[in-house]
């Protein structure tokens, strides 16, 4: 197992011709502090308006990857990255990139629902508030756009100025996914989105993504073996830190190259 | 065996009692039952003791066999023991009667030894008056002089020709009020200018060319200014003149028990009543009556009689301003000390400090406000923008500002924990939404974290009001007085005068309770201001909890 783990096959695994690469890391190194290296060198290219599905055991660092795409690792006092993410080729960690921007452009979906404690049409219309948009007209229709995208414009259509906490826990999370769409962003981060949800929920969710990915590049951390299988169109495997295997999701699920990718989807381990 | 066996049991049935810890639940139960039977001791022992302070009390007659006789209110009994000339130990009863007309005895209490006593009558034409100055007056009335005519019978009749007078000479007062403000304003440009005459000669250069130009000069204006005003000084004078008479000529006649007449002038009747006539209906709407004043009159006879309203509005105004003052500091020190700031050993640091301010005694945040906000502070302003009234100074002594600012300070430690506390249990989730939403910090925290840190942030304020509203030691030094001239808030321009000394209820027990000339008499009204400032202080906390409910309600946190 150790041998396979320090094998340097991150650079072959990475190279993708075909697709158009929006985000590409390039020796990327995460601490959260000096003693605790959470991700590995990893060199990985993310394809434009697909889905890709980032697997692999609790603890191996695939959240704390998808973090750093929209910097919200910066909020961990004492953590610190070496190398680079290239977003649209430009290095996000460079000294004069402002977040703001960047979390509009990069937005996230995470593990937990978390709507605010407000209405549904605030919460849907928050992200272009504080980006500067006030025109309540053009805020309507950001928000009716965000809904029906999100696939909740249905429910909730009547009800947009009742509190956002009354919802289901599956409808709570698609408004947060709306909620994402209302920035209009180019990329959208999900951290387990539907791990807290039930199938039918779930079911829910993953149309959503499907029907997402025309006009977004979706990446989606998640722990259901099948659920990356079904949405996903390339797939990273991670262990302990480090990237093991990158590839076309039907790769990866039929004929892996490794064999603990092989061994960690058949359910050998994890 | 048999033995065996139940000492078996016995010793299991112990050891069961121990595990269980019965003794130890009790005790739980008995800390609570001790610390519920103190607050509700501490409740009843005001309610009663105040509350029954305008119940109206019968009016008894005492005869004592050496002859004297005394009318007034048995107050209290109690019994004392005494040797006799043949060694025995003898218990003696004895009453405490309030005589009142301390202007004829001197004293208002008077101790009676039961077996002195003759006999005792409740006779129901005994009159109770309470005056403007020396107290209640117990006695009969004899005559009612109402200008010309003299009422002196049926005896039945006079308390309502009494009333009638009272009304008369109610409507002199006033009128005496508006003519003696009128005056006042007359003749104050004048007072000025002899004001301003004064200080340049007592300047020591009036000797000076340039001075005395001046002062000739002021002379001349003050000179012309009299002449001016002068007939109608006079005639003002005149009609105040007669409107006295009038009012003097309003009077009554009233004899004590033992005999001695006494005239009141009827406009320092302030009530007159008949107790052991009144029926049940009359005394409840005397008792209305008296608590009304309680609350909404101005105190009398060095805050012993009359009402306490300055001293409520005080209060709830001094709070008003420290939660005004208090909040907005300490919840942006929160906001700091919580989402800016770098976690680390400073700011640790910075947090003990903080909490341990709370534990300062208040009399050093007195001290500090003497001399931080009176002293540096209002002085300062006071030369920058008071030096033409100086020395008398404006903001450079105690006022209700300086008061509330100190009381601010005091009550800051409990406002930063609070608020906190409620930042800290804003979820994490929401807080982070916010931010992958593009939001700055700054945004995220406006609209995420104070909306939902808002019940925290009350909490802190229902503390800080329940600590403030009752603290007195350092108001004593910042600007609270036993009587105030006019309240901090009216009707003449800028309204609110920041400058002015207030009333407190707390200090006002103080006051009463143990630097009144009266202290005895004065002791309910003591009980009846505690009610009062356990009253307020629930009322504002109440407010304060209406409004965390609601917030509550409003930002309960996501079900899942």
């Amino acid at each position: 197992m150790e041998t396979t783990l320090t094998s340097p096959k991150t650079e072959q695994i990475s190279r993708l011709t075909d697709e158009t690469i929006v985000i590409e890391t390039k020796a990327l190194n995460f601490y959260y502090s000096p003693e605790t290296h959470a991700l590995k060198n990893i060199d990985l290219q993310i394809p434009e308006k697909k889905v890709t599905a980032f697997i692999g055991p609790s603890g191996c660092g695939k959240s704390t990857l998808l973090r750093c795409f929209n910097r919200m690792n910066d909020l961990i006092p004492g953590a610190y990255l070496t190398g680079k993410v290239l977003i649209e080729g430009e290095d996000i960690y460079a000294p004069n990139v402002r977040l703001e921007p960047l979390r509009k452009k990069v937005g996230m979906v995470f593990q937990k629902s978390n709507p605010f404690p407000m209405s549904i049409w605030e919460n849907v219309a928050f992200g272009p508030r504080v980006n500067g948009i006030t025109d309540k007209r053009e805020l309507d229709e950001i928000v009716e756009v965000a809904l029906k995208k999100a696939d909740l414009w249905r429910e909730v259509k009547d009800r947009l100025q009742q509190s956002a906490l009354d919802l289901s826990g599956g409808q709570q999370q698609r408004l947060c996914i709306a909620r994402t769409l209302a920035n209009m962003p180019d990329i959208i981060l999900m951290d387990e989105p539907a791990s807290a949800l039930d199938p039918i929920s779930t079911g829910k969710i993953e149309e959503t993504i499907d029907e997402l990915k025309k006009d977004f590049t979706i990446v989606i951390v998640t722990h259901n073996m099948q659920q990356a299988a079904r949405v996903s169109d390339y797939t990273a495997f991670m262990m302990m830190g480090e990237l093991v295997e990158f590839g076309a999701t039907r790769t990866i699920f039929t004929n892996p190259r490794e064999k603990l990718t092989e061994d960690y989807i058949t359910g050998r381990f994890g | 065996m048999k033995n065996l066996q139940h000492k078996l049991k016995h010793h299991g049935r112990i050891t069961y009692f121990k595990q269980k810890g019965d003794p130890y639940i009790f005790a739980t139960g008995l800390g609570l039952v001790v610390a519920l039977a103190m607050v509700v001791a501490m409740v009843a022992i005001i309610l009663t003791k105040g509350l029954g302070f305008f119940w109206p009390r019968q009016l008894t007659q005492v005869t004592l066999k050496s002859g004297d006789t005394y009318l007034g209110e048995i107050w209290e009994r109690d019994s004392r023991f005494e040797r006799t000339g043949t060694g025995q130990e003898v218990k003696i009863k004895e009453i405490q009667l309030k005589i009142g007309n301390r202007d004829l005895y001197g004293q208002d209490f008077k101790w009676i030894d039961l077996p002195d006593v003759e006999r005792r009558q409740q006779p129901p034409l005994a009159t109770v008056i309470e005056r403007l100055e020396y107290g209640n007056f117990y006695g009969f009335i004899r005559a009612v002089h109402l200008e010309q005519t003299v009422v002196d019978s049926p005896q039945a009749a006079l308390l309502q020709a009494v009333r009638k007078g009272m009304a008369e000479s109610r409507r002199i007062e006033a009128r005496i009020k508006t003519l003696e403000h009128r005056l006042h304003d007359l003749t104050e440009p004048l007072s000025v200018l002899d004001q301003k005459i004064a200080q340049l000669e007592a300047s020591g250069q009036k000797d000076a060319p340039a001075v005395a130009r001046q002062l000739a000069h002021l002379q001349q204006q003050a000179d012309s200014l009299e002449a001016a005003i002068g007939e109608r000084y006079d005639r003002l004078e005149q009609q105040l003149g007669s409107l006295y008479q009038a009012r003097d000529a309003h009077y009554l006649t009233m004899e004590t028990a033992d005999g001695q007449q006494k005239d009141i002038p009827l406009y320092q009747i302030v009530r007159i009543f008949q107790p052991n006539r009144m029926t049940t209906v009359q005394k409840v709407q005397h008792y209305l009556a008296k608590l009304w004043e309680f609350v909404s009159a101005n105190p009398r006879e060095s805050n012993t009689e009359g009402g306490v309203f300055p001293a409520i509005f005080g209060t709830v105004m001094m709070v008003l301003l420290m939660s005004i003052a208090v909040v907005p500091f300490g919840v942006l020190a929160a906001i700091y000390l919580n989402e800016y700031a770098r976690q680390g050993r400073i700011i640790r640091l910075i947090r003990l400090s903080v909490n341990n301010l709370a534990g300062v005694p208040s009399i050093v945040y007195g001290m500090f406000g003497l001399g931080f906000f009176v002293y540096l502070v209002g002085g300062s302003i006071d030369h920058l923008f008071f030096s033409n009234r100086l020395p008398e100074p404006t903001f450079g002594t105690g006022g209700i500002l300086w008061a509330s600012l100190t009381l601010a300070l005091l009550t800051l430690p409990v406002v930063v924990v609070a608020t906190e506390e409620g930042l800290l249990a804003v979820p994490r989730a929401n807080k982070e939404g916010a931010l992958a939403l593009g939001a700055t910090r700054w945004q995220m925290i406006r609209k995420i974290a104070i909306p939902n840190a808002m019940p925290g942030i009350l909490t802190g304020l229902i503390l800080a009001i329940s600590r403030g509203a009752g603290e007195v030691a350092p108001l004593m030094i910042t600007g609270v007085v036993k009587l105030a001239p006019s309240l901090p808030l009216d009707t003449t321009f800028p309204f609110l005068h920041l400058d002015r000394k207030f009333m407190h209820l707390g200090f006002h027990i103080y006051d009463v309770g143990f630097q009144s000339p009266n202290v005895e008499a004065a002791k309910p009204m003591v009980y009846l201001t505690a009610l009062l400032l356990i009253a307020i202080v629930v009322c504002l906390n109440l407010l304060a909890i209406y409004l965390r409910n609601r917030l509550r309600k409003k930002y309960r946190s996501s079900a899942f």
